[in-house]
């Protein structure tokens, strides 16, 4: 699991039938590092991860892994090289844990293939790195979501991925699952050197997880780069249409937006010069 | 099993569902149809005794009882075949529309088999036992295309109980033409009737033997599609990043079901149900891995067939109910427990 692989859009241009997505966008992925790709609603951001794991097929331009376009590739090959976790998957009714963390095995089985000793470690290791184990023998439909979420990232583990495409793993999880399923990710990129690319809708959790923040706004790359270079109230203001105040994080030194609006337009000196408000 | 498990080591313990349930199952489910199998060749309208029944698997058909029994036999036989088609069938069809109501039955898919049958006989003069199969299947796959395309018009897709109700009324249209070309057909009218209710009494191992090619290609297409049935199972776009190419792996999977489905119509008529009410009761035997579930669809299929129709010969004596009229009494009470659950989910 140290194989580093580079993953690069050139020029790419998607669209759904004449409805143009993304233009023309030529985005580096950095090899073992983490990636969030952020915007507002319908910029293009889950598009643009689709495509990258070749759900959708460019209109012109390239998505390349390795320096080889993705879309050329053949579907097994790819599978074993890059893992793509969509945003609603379903859970067969009544299926149990072990069995949908196996299934991420697909590409590395042939048709009359047994179930191999490699699979059984994969499946094994993927439910110790979501600690999932103990529930490896209950029903997918039994658990919080929370839980569910982490056998779904077990899958993709057990897909033995060298490069992990997420798109809003955290939705619908309360903030203490969200905090869960990111320090997970977080591990397997500091513990394997998995690049991981995920699309999140929370621009502070973005900042602090991410390694490289990529900012879209209208089927382009507003910004792209280090978190703190990224997103500033410029940046805010350009993608989301919304007034901020941006400051350092003091858990993690990352930039943290807070958000105006109409009934909240500007800092409160008292507040800024005490300790933290109401 | 429930317990926690230890951190796994470099030689890690198998953490699936254990095999030997299945096995179990297996063992149950093949004991079952080799009992039913038994009961089909021993039991009908004219009692017969075991010494005449055992003459008659020897191939002996002198007596009258020994004549009964040997037209038993293909009888049996067709029915485990036709059982095991439509099981399943049903199975694939499922796994592949994601859909707990599919069926070759609902969908409409063995009505458009019979119109093409009809049509074929009355228009065109159908008369081999082999263009007719080829008519069954072209008919069940133009069918099959038809009501997946209607029922995935509008917002959501196809959606259960869309892809049910474009089954059903297209079901309800093909009955009404299969009557309209039917009718004023005094010659093959009274054919048309009994053969559209379904059933396997008037079996022969010619008969058995024209389909025999198209039912082994159906079956050896739909238990390849296992495997990728698994993958589809998550959802289009996980399964397309497991690798699949889901396009072409639904397209092979329902061509395996629709030559099931479409030889099993032309060779017993349209028999319904048997592919919803099936792989329902197999997946509370062996869960949702269609490696297993698909093979023990086709074994309980054969068993509720073959069941059906000792069933029928009993119940009606001293003449028969045809299984087709059976299955659908144990089918519709079934097939409105499942729509009747909370919520109609996709499989």
């Amino acid at each position: 699991m140290t194989a580093t692989h580079s993953l690069a859009a050139e020029d790419l241009t998607l669209a759904y039938g004449d409805r143009t997505v993304i233009e023309g966008l030529d985005l580096l992925v950095p090899p073992g590092r983490i990636t969030a790709v952020v915007g507002a609603n319908a910029c293009g951001k889950s598009t643009l991860l689709r495509s990258m794991s070749r759900l959708l097929s460019p209109r012109s331009g390239r998505v390349l892994l390795d320096g080889k376009a993705v879309h050329r590739l053949p579907a097994k090959e790819l599978a074993r090289t890059l893992g793509l976790l969509p945003q609603s998957p379903i859970a067969p009714e009544g299926i149990t844990v072990a069995d949908l963390v196996g299934r991420g095995r697909h590409p590395h089985q042939r048709v009359f293939s047994r179930w191999s000793k490699e699979d059984d470690a994969a499946v094994a290791a993927a439910l110790d790195a979501t600690e999932t184990t103990p529930l490896a023998d209950r029903a997918v439909d039994e658990l919080s979501g929370g839980q569910r979420q982490r056998v779904w990232i077990a899958m993709a583990l057990a897909q033995q991925t060298d490069v992990l495409l997420l798109d809003e793993p955290t939705t619908f999880l309360d903030v203490a699952h969200q905090i869960e399923v990111l320090d997970l990710l977080t591990d397997l990129n500091r513990t394997r050197g998995t690049t991981i690319v995920m699309v999140l809708h929370d621009l502070n959790l973005a900042a602090r997880y991410a390694d490289h923040l990529v900012a879209l706004s209208g089927g382009r790359i507003h910004a792209a780069g280090e978190p703190a270079d990224v997103l500033t109230e410029e940046c805010v203001r350009a993608v989301f249409g919304l007034d901020s105040q941006v400051i350092v994080d003091p858990t993690s030194g990352k930039p943290l937006m807070l958000p105006m609006g109409r009934h909240h337009t500007a800092p409160r000196a008292d507040v800024l010069q005490g300790t933290s408000g109401s | 099993m429930t317990s926690v498990r230890p951190a796994p080591a470099l030689d890690a313990a198998p953490v699936r569902r254990p095999g030997p349930v299945r096995f179990l199952w297996l063992l149950v489910v093949l004991g079952l149809l080799v009992a039913l199998m038994g009961a089909s060749v021993a039991i009908g309208s004219r009692d017969v005794g075991w010494s005449e029944i055992l003459a008659a698997l020897g191939g002996s058909a002198e007596t009258m009882g020994e004549a009964a029994v040997t037209k038993r036999i293909p009888r049996t036989v067709l029915a485990v075949v036709v059982g095991a088609a439509l099981g399943l069938s049903g199975a694939v069809m499922q796994g592949v529309t994601r859909n707990p109501l599919a069926d070759p039955g609902v969908l409409g898919i063995n009505m458009g088999a019979s119109l093409a049958v009809v049509a074929g006989i009355a228009w065109f003069g159908l008369f081999s036992a082999t263009s007719i199969v080829w008519a069954a299947i072209t008919g069940a796959a133009v069918a099959a295309v038809f009501v997946y395309a209607v029922g995935s018009l509008g917002r959501g897709g196809a959606t259960p109980l869309k892809l049910a109700l474009a089954g059903a009324a297209t079901s309800a249209a093909l009955t009404s033409f299969i009557t309209a070309i039917a009718l004023p057909r005094g010659d093959i009218v009274e054919n048309v009737v009994s053969w559209e209710i379904g059933g396997v009494g008037g079996a022969t191992f010619t008969g058995i033997g024209t389909v025999a090619p198209f039912l082994v290609v159906g079956f050896a297409v739909s238990l390849v599609s296992a495997r990728s049935l698994n993958s589809l199972a998550l959802g289009d776009e996980l399964a397309a990043g497991l690798g699949e190419r889901v396009a072409l792996a639904r397209g092979v999977a329902a061509l395996g079901s629709v030559l099931l489905c479409g030889a099993a119509t032309a060779v017993a008529g349209p028999i319904g149900f048997v592919g919803l009410v099936v792989p329902h009761l197999c997946r509370l035997l062996v869960g949702v891995d269609h490696r297993w579930l698909l093979p023990f669809s086709a074994i309980v299929g054969a068993c509720l067939l073959t069941g059906a129709d000792v069933l029928g010969r009993i119940v009606a004596r001293p003449t028969e109910l045809d299984v087709g009229i059976l299955t659908a009494l144990i089918g519709a009470p079934f097939f409105i427990a499942i729509v009747r659950r909370q919520k109609v989910r996709e499989l």
